[in-house]
């Protein structure tokens, strides 16, 4: 059995932390952006969010190939939680990206920045995720195809980057790009412990999914065994594995 | 690889006999180039555009196929009488591959032509051998991940709609490649060789859903 909330609050309380000091140096100490201003303090939270999403799609990926290895369901209700996960902050980097797109060129939707078009691609994916998983009804079946679409699905993660940023022919002149030196030192600072914080966040949320997720499935399993089938309300047809 | 013989013979049999999915295929990528010429309101196109719709096209009548590839299997017991049998599970995937890419090569054998006759402004000739080879590479991505897709969706309650809504994303890279390999083939006096770069993204497409896809398969028949 494993216990989902140990360590919670401490990471919880790290998350809220980093978090605070993240967004304390996006607005006291990281400099202004010459060109666009303020708006470009966004990028500390939409870049952060981005890289965490992908990461979270491919982390539900490889726990999904840890089902298919196994069988052990443990593992297919994990690689759900991070998708599910992954899907929210891919969400909340849509929103950004469009808002920063709007004041920085002036478009709620710039199709010549190939690291946006290639994440909406992929959250066009795995949008389909939870309505492939809900119209599958025996649960077994269930988690060995949404494992399966897991593992696929995070392979065409990278490839899709490939395909797309090959796909322009000449890249949106980017104010900030994550392998170029041209990021001021202040700004990397701001930049890794924004991105610091959002990770912890999202292992936060990871891990608080899971320890109601799990609590609930032993409660339902205690009460089972001490008052009978009777006495737990069958479970509804869900997307989602419990 | 026997087995594979007989699945795909099986398949292809069927086809002959029943003539239920080629014709759709062809029939609405015709119909699809006179919905083009009446939505862009052009008699002729040429250059990417047409490269975008002839691509577009035979990505949806690809689709057509994609839905009806395992309805056979799972409607009358193919699924069980195959696992009961003692072959390589594998097998079944190579063999649906193979049969979905030989449809769609059918496909663009009639309706290629029929794009240069009733929509394309250049004449088709001098592009013909880099469109073949651009063609064909996209084919294998269509037929590889059709066939996994198709795999996927045929065990859902609503599998006309899980199919598209999974398989176009994932085809989306394929059609960037075949579309833009074959824009500079299609544009009046045009180049005769695809660009090389989108050549080498459909190949390496190609091979890495060709493995994925190999690897993942037998899970989707585990019952």
């Amino acid at each position: 059995m494993t216990t989902y909330g140990r360590g919670l609050r401490g990471l919880s309380l790290a998350a809220a932390a980093t978090i605070t000091v993240a967004l304390a140096l996006v607005f006291f100490y990281a400099p202004l952006d010459t060109d666009q201003g303020f708006i470009q303090k966004i990028f500390y939270i939409h870049v952060p969010l981005a890289i965490t999403a992908l990461c979270g799609f491919v982390f539900g990926g490889v726990l999904g190939a840890m089902y298919l290895r196994t069988g052990d369901r443990k593992w297919d209700i994990r690689s759900y939680v991070a998708i599910h996960m992954a899907l929210i902050f891919g969400v909340g980097t849509l929103l950004t990206g469009t808002i920063w797109a709007k004041a920085s060129w002036g478009h709620w939707w710039v199709w010549s920045d190939p690291t946006l078009t290639s994440f909406l691609i992929v959250m066009l994916l795995f949008a389909t995720y939870q309505p492939l998983r809900f119209s599958i009804e025996d649960p077994e079946r269930q988690s060995r195809y949404a494992s399966v679409f897991a593992v696929v699905a995070g392979a065409f993660v990278p490839l899709n980057f490939i395909a797309v940023r090959a796909a322009q022919q000449y890249v949106h002149p980017r104010v900030l790009t994550l392998t170029g030196g041209n990021l001021p030192g202040s700004m990397r600072l701001t930049f890794l412990v924004s991105l610091v914080g959002i990770a912890l966040l999202y292992t936060t949320l990871w891990k608080y999914e899971m320890a109601a997720k799990s609590t609930r499935m032993q409660v339902r399993a205690l009460r089972r065994a001490l008052l009978g089938e009777d006495s737990v309300v069958p479970l509804k047809r869900s997307a989602a594995p419990s | 690889m026997r087995t594979v013989m007989t699945v795909l013979r099986k398949d292809l049999l069927l086809e002959l006999r029943g003539f239920e999915t080629l014709p759709a295929m062809i029939l609405f990528a015709i119909v699809t180039f006179v919905i083009f010429h009446f939505g862009l309101n052009r008699d002729t196109i040429d250059g990417q555009l047409a490269a975008g719709v002839l691509t577009v096209t035979l990505l949806f009548a690809a689709m057509l196929g994609i839905n009806r590839l395992f309805v056979a299997e799972r409607e009358q017991g193919g699924f069980d009488a195959f696992l009961l049998a003692p072959v390589d599970r594998s097998a079944l995937l190579v063999a649906k591959a193979t049969a979905l890419f030989l449809f769609l090569v059918v496909l663009e054998v009639i309706a290629v032509p029929a794009f240069g006759l009733l929509l394309l402004g250049p004449s088709l000739g001098h592009a013909l051998p880099g469109l073949i080879a651009v063609l064909a590479l996209g084919d294998v991505a269509l037929a590889v991940i059709g066939t996994l897709v198709s795999a996927i969706a045929v065990q859902t309650r609503a599998r006309d709609l899980i199919g598209p809504i999974i398989g176009l994303p994932l085809l989306l890279p394929a059609l960037i490649g075949m579309a833009r390999g074959a824009g500079p083939l299609l544009a009046a006096h045009g180049s005769s060789s695809p660009p090389g770069r989108w050549v080498a993204i459909l190949a390496l497409y190609d091979v890495v859903f060709a493995l994925l896809s190999y690897a993942v398969f037998d899970f989707l028949l585990e019952d």
